[in-house]
């Protein structure tokens, strides 16, 4: 083994740093899925009565589906019967500051490194932070409702502003869109809504955080975001799981709707429990994400980090509807170990004039398998379009796996559409000039591979870029750095 | 409903058809052709005719040039055709080993052959399957039946195609040129399976035409399996030219051993539908596979070119250009996947695809791919859809050449990076010329063709 291999070896070999399981009481129903279980949830949920239909209709769809198999993933056998659909903290009280906060919780928070103080002072972030499907604390309600901005839970959504929500749930996400949309639509227990009203630029990031806590229970969440004629909203997501060693399953679906002139920016940093270095536990995620350009001129990007999840399966996809609608897809994505990813990003380009970019990097080490797939339609009708692609693969040793899955569509003569990947590992004379210059092999990789994934940090906002490289450098750097 | 009821009758169709002639076709033909006969046939009924579920076929839509009543042809049937009345699709000053197919079947007559180098041998597959079976001993290890459909129903069907050996050391020096004609007098089902036998140190060039004689519809599902030999140079030229009625589905497996180069370059220049299906296993160090294509179709046709190249082994190269110009309501597909194997290391890979869009009803859809286990490799794809840059149509226009004719230059550039990889140069020039007629529209077809097929 020569020193780069060592190094190469301790970087990909670090632990997951962020396991640990908190004791909060939850109220858990029983395991399996059924009419009454979804029945249960929306009792338990008191939602209003369309909200029935929605999810009776998602659950009747998705039992007539078969769980996909195109991706590049080896997914073992899922029992979608042997799983908790539901689980809340038990206490729900409504808390005016933070001392009120179930200690425990904020533990757990503190353990996360979710500034949720401090983030109140400095950093100006209202965070909607979600344990284990329910909302427990928003904050920042107030200074955002006096621009008439509504940032709730999804259930407070649907006790308080139900019309909105019945105009826009499903619009980008149709109940029968894909298996695992299906299962979110029927179960879904808890997540986030945002409604930007016309003409204000949300004046804060907003944030997220999500955690799955409890063993087996599989966490739904459905964000929808609306932003109406020339808003502008950013908003982050992020994540961490504490360490389980039963695989867990999460099936997220995320709705963007953006009307006239509207912008939304999306930014993801996932990290949750990947599996130990053998292979054994982590969390299967297994998200839909999109996002409608529904009026002219709007514009929605995703930006994403990914480097936790065992196997991650998620597609961030831009419907471009509107003339003049941007599309933009930026991801880093990191597989270590026996990580599989199979991620990228759809662009439909439908109305005129409609552009589009994708920037992909992913980064593949120990005996991960890290797959880009995407799609990029053009439609007859979308004359005068463009999208530019690009997809760079790093390999980090010989056991890893790199793959690129891109279609391209494309219906007329006046778009233009351009593709290109590449893969290759770090080059030795990269390396070499580093050290040339007195920089030692450990810090030339860290520094490599953070230069290679720079163009989409830089995406990121400021708060978010800082976590982002933190978690690039514990997925893969360990001692390094 | 109906759908799904036609759907299952056309597979259903073929199998009938199997069981009633499998008899015949058993007696009639060698054991080597029969031995895999029946699983294949288990094969194709598994997967049956492939729909666009089928992720291989997603751009294609092979059910409706499955759907005629063909006529099926088992049996050698003597060519009707008077050779020198259809002309030689030629190309002017080249000089080849000239040799007939019609329908599939080796031409009993093919004068023209010449004299080959001693000990090559180019005949009809069956005979060769009586007489030298130990030459057919890989015959069907490389079309794998379970992974596609078409070949499966090629191999259940196969009787006949050409037959290729080249012993050890041997240098062809004249290109030979396999002519395949479809003529029958009514819409015919076409198999055509040939087998190439390239040995150790051998240099060979091959050049494939495909014709249609009359406007008879037309489904040929041909499978090509070749061997190429340690050291070999193997070159293969297909010109493809046929009526708007046919369906041209073409198999081509070729391995390779170490230190070997193989070439293919496919010229799409008419056809209805066209699917050439390509797989190179490199499965030896230091081999090198180069993959062209390109296609200039108009009207309804389409064209789908599939390619797989498996990086078997380390320290080998391989590079694809695939160029399409697609004009009126015309459809194109590219579909290239780059496999390197874990351990197969050092290896150079890259694919490249563009494509010009004429009209606004002419659609392209490409699907690049790269699955690679292999750390220490250089691998890369690109793809554009596009038209032509107005930046560089304004250079030559403030050069002073009109428009129109900067376009043509533009396209004739674009096209020429393919052509220019042919390395028979009467060949080359010959293709240029046919491509520069077709851009000004002179011909859409090969305009020395006997039968001026208004299609």
């Amino acid at each position: 083994m020569t020193d780069q291999d060592k190094i190469l070896a301790e970087v990909t070999q670090s632990e997951y740093k962020y396991g640990f399981f908190s004791d909060i009481e939850t109220d858990i129903i029983d395991i399996g899925l059924n009419e009454d279980v979804v029945r249960t949830i929306w009792e338990k949920k008191k939602e209003p009565d369309f909200m029935l239909e929605f999810r009776l209709d998602a659950f009747r769809k998705w039992q007539k589906m078969k769980m996909p198999d195109w991706a590049y993933l080896k997914v073992p056998p899922i029992d979608f019967q042997s799983i908790s659909y539901y689980a809340a903290p038990k206490k729900k009280p409504q808390y005016e500051s933070l001392d009120e906060v179930d200690p425990e919780l904020l533990e757990t928070f503190n353990k996360l490194g979710i500034p949720l103080e401090e983030q109140k002072h400095l950093a100006g972030v209202a965070v909607d932070a979600v344990i284990d499907s329910v909302s427990v604390k928003t904050t920042f309600k107030e200074v955002l409702a006096e621009q008439g901005i509504i940032f709730c839970s999804f259930s407070d959504a649907l006790q308080e502003h139900p019309d909105l929500v019945r105009k826009y749930l499903g619009q980008s996400v149709p109940v029968a869109d894909n298996f695992f949309a299906a299962l979110n639509s029927a179960v879904f227990s808890d997540g986030s809504f945002c409604y930007i009203p016309e003409g204000v630029k949300c004046p804060m990031e907003l944030s997220t955080y999500f955690r799955i806590n409890s063993a087996n229970t599989g966490q739904f969440e459905r964000t929808l975001i609306v932003a109406d004629n020339d808003s502008y909203v950013s908003y982050l997501e992020g994540c961490t799981a504490p360490m389980r060693d039963e695989n867990q399953l999460h099936a997220a679906v995320v709705e963007i709707i953006a009307l006239d002139r509207a912008e939304v920016k999306y930014s993801t940093v996932q990290n949750w429990y990947p599996g130990d270095k053998n292979g054994k536990g982590g969390i299967y995620n297994f998200v839909t994400k999109r996002g409608v350009c529904r009026g002219v001129s709007s514009k929605i990007s995703w930006t994403q980090v990914e480097t936790g999840s065992a196997i991650t399966w998620k597609y961030p996809s831009c419907i471009l509807l509107g003339d003049n609608s941007v599309g933009e897809f930026n991801s880093v994505a990191v597989t270590n170990n026996h990580q599989q990813a199979d991620t990228g990003s759809k662009m439909i380009h439908i109305g005129k004039n409609t552009k589009s970019t994708i920037i992909s990097k992913g980064i593949s080490a120990g005996k991960s398998d890290n797959s880009y797939r995407g799609l990029v339609k053009v439609l007859p009708g979308a004359t005068n379009s463009r999208n530019f692609s690009q997809c760079d693969s790093l390999l980090l040793n010989d056991t890893c796996g790199a793959h690129t899955f891109p279609y391209i569509e494309v219906g007329n003569k006046s778009s233009i559409v351009e593709h290109e990947a590449t893969t290759s590992k770090i080059g030795e004379d990269q390396i070499f000039y580093c050290n040339q210059r007195g920089i030692d092999t450990e810090k030339a990789i860290g520094m490599i591979v953070n230069g290679y994934a720079k163009e989409v940090l830089n995406k990121l906002p400021m708060e978010f870029a800082v976590e982002a490289q933190k978690l690039l450098q514990i997925s893969l750097e360990g001692s390094v750095g | 409903m109906s759908v799904l009821v036609e759907k299952a009758d056309l597979s259903l169709k073929y199998t009938a058809h199997y069981n009633e002639v499998k008899e015949s076709l058993r007696e009639d033909s060698a054991d080597v052709l029969n031995v895999p006969r029946n699983k294949a046939f288990q094969d194709f009924v598994m997967q049956g005719i492939p729909t666009r579920k089928n992720e291989n076929y997603k751009y294609t839509n092979l059910q409706p040039q499955f759907y005629p009543e063909y006529r099926f042809i088992h049996r050698r049937e003597p060519a009707k055709v008077d050779l020198n009345a259809v002309g030689r699709c030629d190309v002017p000053q080249l000089d080849t080993h000239l040799a007939y197919i019609f329908n599939g079947w080796y031409y009993e007559n093919n004068k023209q052959v010449g004299q080959l180098p001693k000990g090559v041998i180019l005949e009809s597959l069956e005979k060769m399957a009586y007489e030298k079976p130990e030459l057919l001993a890989k015959y069907g290890t490389l079309a794998n039946t379970g992974d596609d459909p078409l070949v499966a129903l090629n191999t259940a069907f196969a009787k006949d195609g050409y037959f290729l050996y080249v012993p050890k050391n041997t240098v062809v020096e004249k290109p030979i040129q396999l002519i395949n004609f479809l003529q029958a007098n009514q819409d015919a089902f076409v198999t055509q399976r040939n087998f190439i036998y390239v040995e150790e140190g051998v240099d060979v060039k091959i050049i494939s035409c495909d014709h249609t004689l009359n406007l008879n519809k037309y489904l040929n599902n041909s499978v090509t399996e070749v061997f190429v030999g340690a050291n070999a140079n193997f070159e293969y030229y297909t010109l493809q030219n046929q009526h708007n009625q046919t369906t041209s589905l073409n198999s081509v497996f070729i391995h390779q051993e170490r230190d070997s180069r193989a070439t293919t370059l496919y010229s799409s220049l008419h056809g209805g539908l066209i699917r050439n299906n390509l797989k190179f296993i490199l499965d030896g160090e230091n081999a090198e596979a180069n993959l062209y294509g390109m296609a200039f179709i108009d009207r309804k046709q389409h064209v789908d070119n599939f390619t797989q190249v498996i990086h078997a082994k380390p320290h080998c190269q391989s590079n694809q250009v695939y160029k399409n110009v697609l004009d009126d309501d015309s459809t194109g597909a590219f579909a290239g996947r780059i496999h390197v194997v874990r351990d197969a290391q050092k290896t150079n890979a890259f694919q490249r695809n563009n494509n010009l869009l004429l009209t606004d009803k002419a659609t392209m859809q490409t699907k690049p791919q790269l699955i690679i286990d292999a750390d220490d490799v250089k691998c890369s794809h690109g793809a554009t859809v596009g038209q032509i840059d107005e930046e560089a149509l304004f250079y030559l226009r403030s050069r002073g050449i009109e428009e129109s004719k900067a376009r043509l230059m533009m396209m004739n550039a674009f096209a020429h990076e393919v052509i220019q990889r042919i390395s028979v140069e009467p060949l080359r020039d010959r293709i240029d010329e046919l491509v520069d007629k077709r851009l000004k529209g002179e011909v859409a077809r090969c305009h020395e063709c006997a039968y001026n097929c208004e299609c």
